[in-house]
């Protein structure tokens, strides 16, 4: 944690990209996002934030702390990786590096809320939901996702959302910063001219 | 980059072994879930093809793959170590119309996988053949080590009994070289091959010099039958002189591992006390080699090369 304070330029934003959510516009949303699960949960005791990495993890554990400090609530936080869900392993060669998964309590009888940063196809929350099934058998699944950019290509929708942002062909979204935790700086950017594979390779880093 | 196929820890680089490492560190937690299955092989066929028998191994396989939802197939092709080579690659060419994707072969002579590979569309896992390379079991020990010691480069690491014919110790070799540790062998003089040194380890007769220091003590299994006679007078002798217990385990660091590849001769390699009052990392050894071997299958089974078939 002492390394991120002494860190405090925050991710750079690379040439030609534009933020589209800064750190202040991340938190505000997080914040209200966490008001809304506590709005719309009958038995808060019972929710359970899956976070899927690695852009999940940060947000997760910040509606978290969110969920404590409005309503001293203490909500468990797991770590779910999908890579090994995912239904493009077949058709590619290279073979995706695996990611950390950790699920601190079970999922039986909770309502679980998958965390994911930036939501497209739906795929990967597909994979999601089938891996959260191999750890039992929640109450109901719903999703957060910080941003929302359209181009569904399953029949998936999201509970809870940070910002619509529909995009173009040839543009990219997605999550910079410190995927570290609370104290990491973010920021949503939204860039042209790169596909989205290239940019899934670049955001590949280390979750701490 | 890994290859298309497994034959040898001598063809991969130590970026290869650190990637192979870390997914198998991801694997290990599969095998904590309540359901110990990911769908990630769905729909692939992985086949045991076995010429000489190795229950822990192929066991440790078919658990592999079945743990990635592929469907194994054990393909026993008991045969004498002297069987033709070709009705061997008739064998891989009948099993190749079957369209495996990915195929775990072990035979008693070196270099068989390779020529299978040549032959086969699928890739191939050697899962050992004679005296060259066994990659699988020295991925295991480097994932084993790495676990207990939190790090491979730097450290000392003893392999003790018969190199001249351990597949296990010239795998480890590579392994353990490639991952920056300093690796010597302790053996009776005719276990040791010549020019040995020149692969970058440091060959020892006296199991006290050997032993000094050490990090990782890894004893191979005395194929007693076999050896006994030409290559140390008895086995009771090779067991006082070679066979470890707490006594010449004083040598070693206070913190050393003892590992083995099973299955264990005891007495012989390993004293009684030793196999019993220390069998976690030989546990270990063999919890691990599942994660080891789902992450190779992981990462090379059902690749397609690289444009198109050829």
């Amino acid at each position: 944690m002492s390394r991120d304070e002494v860190q405090q330029t925050g991710p750079g934003v690379p040439r030609g990209a534009r933020t589209i959510l800064d750190e202040t516009g991340i938190r505000r949303t997080l914040m209200r996002i966490a008001h809304e699960i506590l709005e719309r949960s009958e038995d808060p005791d019972q929710l359970y934030l899956v976070a899927i990495p690695n852009g999940g993890v940060p947000l997760a554990r910040q509606i978290a702390g969110n969920l404590q400090q409005i309503a001293d609530l203490r909500v468990a936080v797991g770590i779910l990786d999908t890579t090994l869900y995912r239904d493009d392993l077949t058709s590619t060669n290279e073979r995706p590096m695996l990611r950390r998964t950790e699920m601190p309590s079970a999922v039986d009888d909770r309502v679980v809320l998958l965390v994911d940063d930036v939501v497209k196809t739906g795929r990967t929350i597909r994979a999601a939901m089938d891996a959260l099934m191999d750890f039992g058998r929640p109450r109901a699944v719903q999703v957060v996702g910080l941003i929302d950019r359209g181009h569904r290509e399953l029949p998936i929708k999201l509970d809870y959302v940070g910002k619509n942002v529909p995009t173009g062909p040839g543009e990219n979204v997605r999550l910079l910063g410190e995927f570290g935790g609370l104290d990491g700086r973010l920021a949503v950017v939204i860039e042209r001219g790169t596909s989205d594979l290239a940019m899934e390779a670049v955001g590949g880093g280390e979750i701490g | 980059m890994i290859g298309r196929d497994l034959l040898g820890i001598e063809d991969l680089d130590r970026a290869d072994i650190e990637r192979i490492l870390e997914t198998a560190e991801h694997m290990g937690e599969i095998g904590e879930r309540e359901v110990k299955k990911v769908p990630t092989l769905r729909g692939r066929t992985l086949v045991n093809l076995f010429f000489e028998g190795s229950t822990r191994t192929q066991t440790s396989f078919e658990i592999a793959g079945k743990r990635l939802s592929a469907d194994v197939v054990n393909f026993s092709a008991m045969s004498s170590s002297l069987a033709k080579s070709e009705s061997i690659l008739d064998t891989a060419r009948t099993l190749d119309a079957m369209d495996p994707d990915v195929v775990v072969v072990r035979h008693g002579v070196a270099g068989v996988p390779k020529r299978i590979a040549d032959v086969l569309e699928a890739p191939v896992i050697n899962a050992g053949d004679g005296a060259h390379e066994h990659p699988t079991q020295a991925l295991l020990d480097l994932f084993t080590v790495s676990r207990e010691k939190g790090r491979i480069d730097g450290l000392t690491v003893t392999i003790v009994g018969d190199i001249l014919h351990s597949r296990v110790a010239r795998s480890n070799i590579y392994g353990f070289l490639k991952m920056g540790a300093e690796v010597r062998v302790a053996a009776p003089p005719p276990m040791i091959p010549p020019a040995i040194e020149t692969l970058g380890v440091k060959a020892f007769t006296s199991l006290r010099e050997a032993l000094d220091g050490a990090d990782v003590v890894m004893a191979l299994r005395i194929q007693n039958e076999r050896l006994a006679g030409s290559y140390f007078p008895s086995v009771r002798e090779y067991a006082a002189t070679f066979g470890l217990d707490r006594g010449k385990l004083r040598y070693a660091k206070d913190d050393a591992i003892v590992m083995h590849p099973g299955p264990v001769n005891r007495g012989v390699e390993l004293s009684h006390d030793l196999a019993d009052h220390r069998p976690g990392v030989i546990l270990d050894q063999v919890r691990n080699g599942v994660s080891i071997r789902m992450a190779v299958l992981y990462l090379i089974s059902g690749r397609r090369p690289s444009g198109g078939s050829d």
